[in-house]
């Protein structure tokens, strides 16, 4: 990365209290914390597509609404486009959400059912007053025909809508005030295959054509395998991985990331396989001293339950590829046991 | 229960389940809308079928049709469900009731609202080990310990006292499978078992199911969305679009040389982890049918790209049968 990032996040970290039951406090016992963002590192050069992936309860979510402030994080700065995000207030602050947008998972839960679709979409721009109000249905018909709903959309109510639709008009919704950086949160997760393929082919063509700066957020690797430039693997809380997609998925250098494309089902007619690690994602409320993947990890060793790993550059053909792992970023040429290579 | 086990063991191959032309319908206004049409399959002592389809397609309702769990209005109008040579469809609230948990198990997609909130792990196991199998307050106690540690759940004895909402997901979903195969069932029923869980967290479910598959011969009928698990686990497939079959045979086939262009762009339009710009997913144009609105003929005719005008003529029926790879289109040959 040569530009300056449009979008710099540095060591970021959201706890949330659990309910302060009144047996805790009889006992005078502080409420269990739950820490969701721990020292979170990310940043986006302009015009790149970001993809952070994690399985539920990583921090992906909690990341994203940070950023945009809807959650206020505990420690750590967000600069965005030069100015200091977490210090903005009123109309700085107004501002700089106008070129920060997001498109949320569930489509039936982002638009109002009330309001008619031409209106929802030109609603954000005339609230910036990027628009008059005489102009708002030409204006909605123009995002409308830009995500493939078409103008005949104008009048109707989200109901009458599929869900792949409604999340083209989420979209649309999210355009409309001529964003810099959009932030995707599992936009896609809830769709059906064929139905997912059109809106990420949609999100792809949208970028290069506004040449938009993306976060994309998924809890499968799959999925943002054509649409990221980079990506950012977050396990419990941190970023364990990142690096260019093609590096961090042809040569992944934490064991997660390994687990996680070793997990994802391929129709390639092979049976399934013997699972890369065991048990389940610990629980944010008790994350365990040392490397906090060490529970689950393949290839544990002592100093792994101890010491927390510190994130390295490893080798790579594109650059800035890093991880947090004592055991794989050890040597940069040898393949650590423990692994067998992928099953043909 | 090794030796439980080997006289429950059926032998490979054996016909359990047979059903043919098996067909839902649901009032809707005036008419009826079908939500699943024609359907047939057949599974043998362990074995795995698979039904593949996106959202509406009638996979659900087809599983749940087997045990009789259509829900209100729907209603199944035609075909047999043929048990063991008993015919299932018409026989007594009774019958089935008595056949559900013990011979035949279903496991279902959300575990948070399979499990009661307000019993403990342990009541909810033993309840089903000592009003199915019989067993005494104390060994059905031991059996539940032991199936925990079967499915993977660490601290057994300790979980027992546990409630649903201090477990995970995937410790959910592990209990329900537990509670699933503790009656040794010669079929399971899963719909969408892994969909709610992480992908490593999937893994481990299905490899288990496998594990248990190999121990008992039990049969499954797995429904899911996804391809790529329908694929790993199951032997043969059935590919369902707006309640009808569109395209079933042995899953390497299916999944390599599929003759369906639904099919063919379903595989197409799958992600993968291929970080190439030379095959990007193909998207299939258009949106999934209404059910009270269907073309005449193909279904999928108007999203296409192989579509004719005798499509609309066309009767959706596969032309060979589960075992031999059939296809419902009539018009585009297997893809290389």
């Amino acid at each position: 990365m040569t530009a300056e990032p449009l979008l710099s996040v540095t060591g970021l970290t959201k706890r949330f209290a659990d309910k302060h039951s009144l047996a805790d406090r009889l006992r005078r016992r502080e409420p269990a914390v739950l820490t969701a963002l721990d020292g979170v590192d990310i940043s986006v050069a302009p015009g790149e597509t970001l993809g952070v992936v994690g399985e539920s309860g990583s921090g992906k979510s909690t990341l994203a609404r940070c950023i945009v402030r809807l959650h206020e994080p505990d420690a750590g700065s967000v600069i965005f486009d030069g100015k200091d995000m977490l210090a903005a207030n009123g109309a700085e602050l107004r501002a700089l959400c106008r070129d920060l947008q997001m498109v949320y998972q569930d489509p039936y839960s982002s638009l109002n059912p009330r309001l008619r679709i031409g209106a929802a979409v030109a609603e954000p721009a005339r609230v910036h007053g990027l628009i008059d109000k005489g102009e708002e249905e030409e204006y909605a018909a123009e995002l409308l025909e830009r995500v493939g709903i078409g103008r005949e959309g104008l009048r109707r109510f989200p109901h009458e809508f599929s869900g792949g639709q409604r999340q083209r008009i989420a979209i649309a919704r999210s355009l409309s005030v001529k964003p810099k950086l959009l932030i995707a949160d599992e936009a896609v997760s809830a769709l059906d295959v064929s139905i997912q393929a059109q809106l990420l082919a949609l999100l792809e063509e949208i970028r290069r054509d506004l040449g938009l700066t993306m976060i994309f957020i998924a809890h499968q690797l799959a999925v943002i395998s054509r649409l990221a430039d980079r990506v950012a693997i977050m396990y419990l809380g941190r970023v364990v991985e990142t690096g260019a997609t093609a590096d961090v998925f042809a040569n992944p250098r934490h064991p997660y990331t390994k687990a996680l494309l070793e997990a994802h089902p391929e129709i390639d007619g092979s049976r399934v396989r013997k699972p890369a690690v065991r048990s389940d994602t610990p629980t944010a409320f008790s994350i365990s001293s040392g490397c906090r993947f060490h529970t689950r990890c393949p290839l544990a060793e002592e100093i792994c339950s101890r010491v927390d790993p510190p994130e390295v550059e490893v080798a790579s053909s594109r650059g800035g590829h890093r991880s947090a792992c004592h055991v794989m970023t050890r040597t940069a040429a040898t393949q650590p046991a423990g692994f067998t290579d992928e099953p043909s | 229960m090794s030796t439980a086990a080997a006289e429950d063991r059926i032998e490979p191959g054996t016909e359990l389940l047979k059903v043919s032309g098996l067909t839902v319908g649901f009032p809707a206004g005036a008419g009826l809308l079908l939500a699943a049409d024609r359907i047939d399959f057949e599974v043998g002592a362990g074995r795995t079928v698979g039904l593949v389809g996106e959202s509406g397609c009638g996979k659900s309702v087809t599983l749940r049709s087997l045990l009789g769990l259509v829900p209100y209005p729907g209603e199944v109008l035609a075909g047999q469900i043929r048990w063991r040579g008993e015919e299932l469809l018409g026989a007594s609230k009774r019958r089935l009731a008595a056949l559900r948990g013990t011979e035949i198990s279903m496991v279902f997609q959300d575990p948070t609202s399979c499990l009661n909130p307000v019993f403990s792990v342990g009541d909810q196991m033993t309840e089903t080990l000592r009003k199915r199998a019989g067993l005494g307050k104390g060994e059905a106690r031991s059996r539940a310990i032991e199936l925990l540690n079967r499915v993977g759940v660490p601290s057994p004895e300790r979980r027992l006292a546990s409630y649903p909402h201090e477990l995970s997901g995937g410790m959910r979903q592990r209990v329900m499978i537990a509670i699933a195969i503790s009656t040794r069932p010669k079929l399971l029923l899963a719909d969408e078992p892994t969909t709610a869980l992480d992908v490593t967290t999937q893994e481990q479910i299905l490899a288990l199911l496998k594990d248990f598959q190999e121990e008992n011969g039990m049969a499954i009928v797995l429904v899911s969305h996804d391809l790529g698990v329908i694929s790993e686990t199951c032997d043969e497939v059935v590919v369902m679009y707006a309640g009808r079959m569109l395209e079933a045979g042995l899953d390497r086939a299916v999944m390599r040389h599929p003759r369906h262009p639904y099919t063919q762009g379903l595989i197409e339009a799958m992600p993968s982890l291929e970080v190439s710009d030379e095959e990007p997913p193909v998207p299939i144009p258009g949106q999934p049918p209404n059910l009270a609105d269907l073309p005449p003929g193909c279904p999928f005719a108007p999203r296409c790209a192989h579509r004719r005008d005798a499509c609309a003529e066309i009767p959706v029926t596969l032309d060979a049968s589960l075992l031999e790879h059939g296809s419902a289109c009539p018009f585009v040959e297997a893809a290389a």
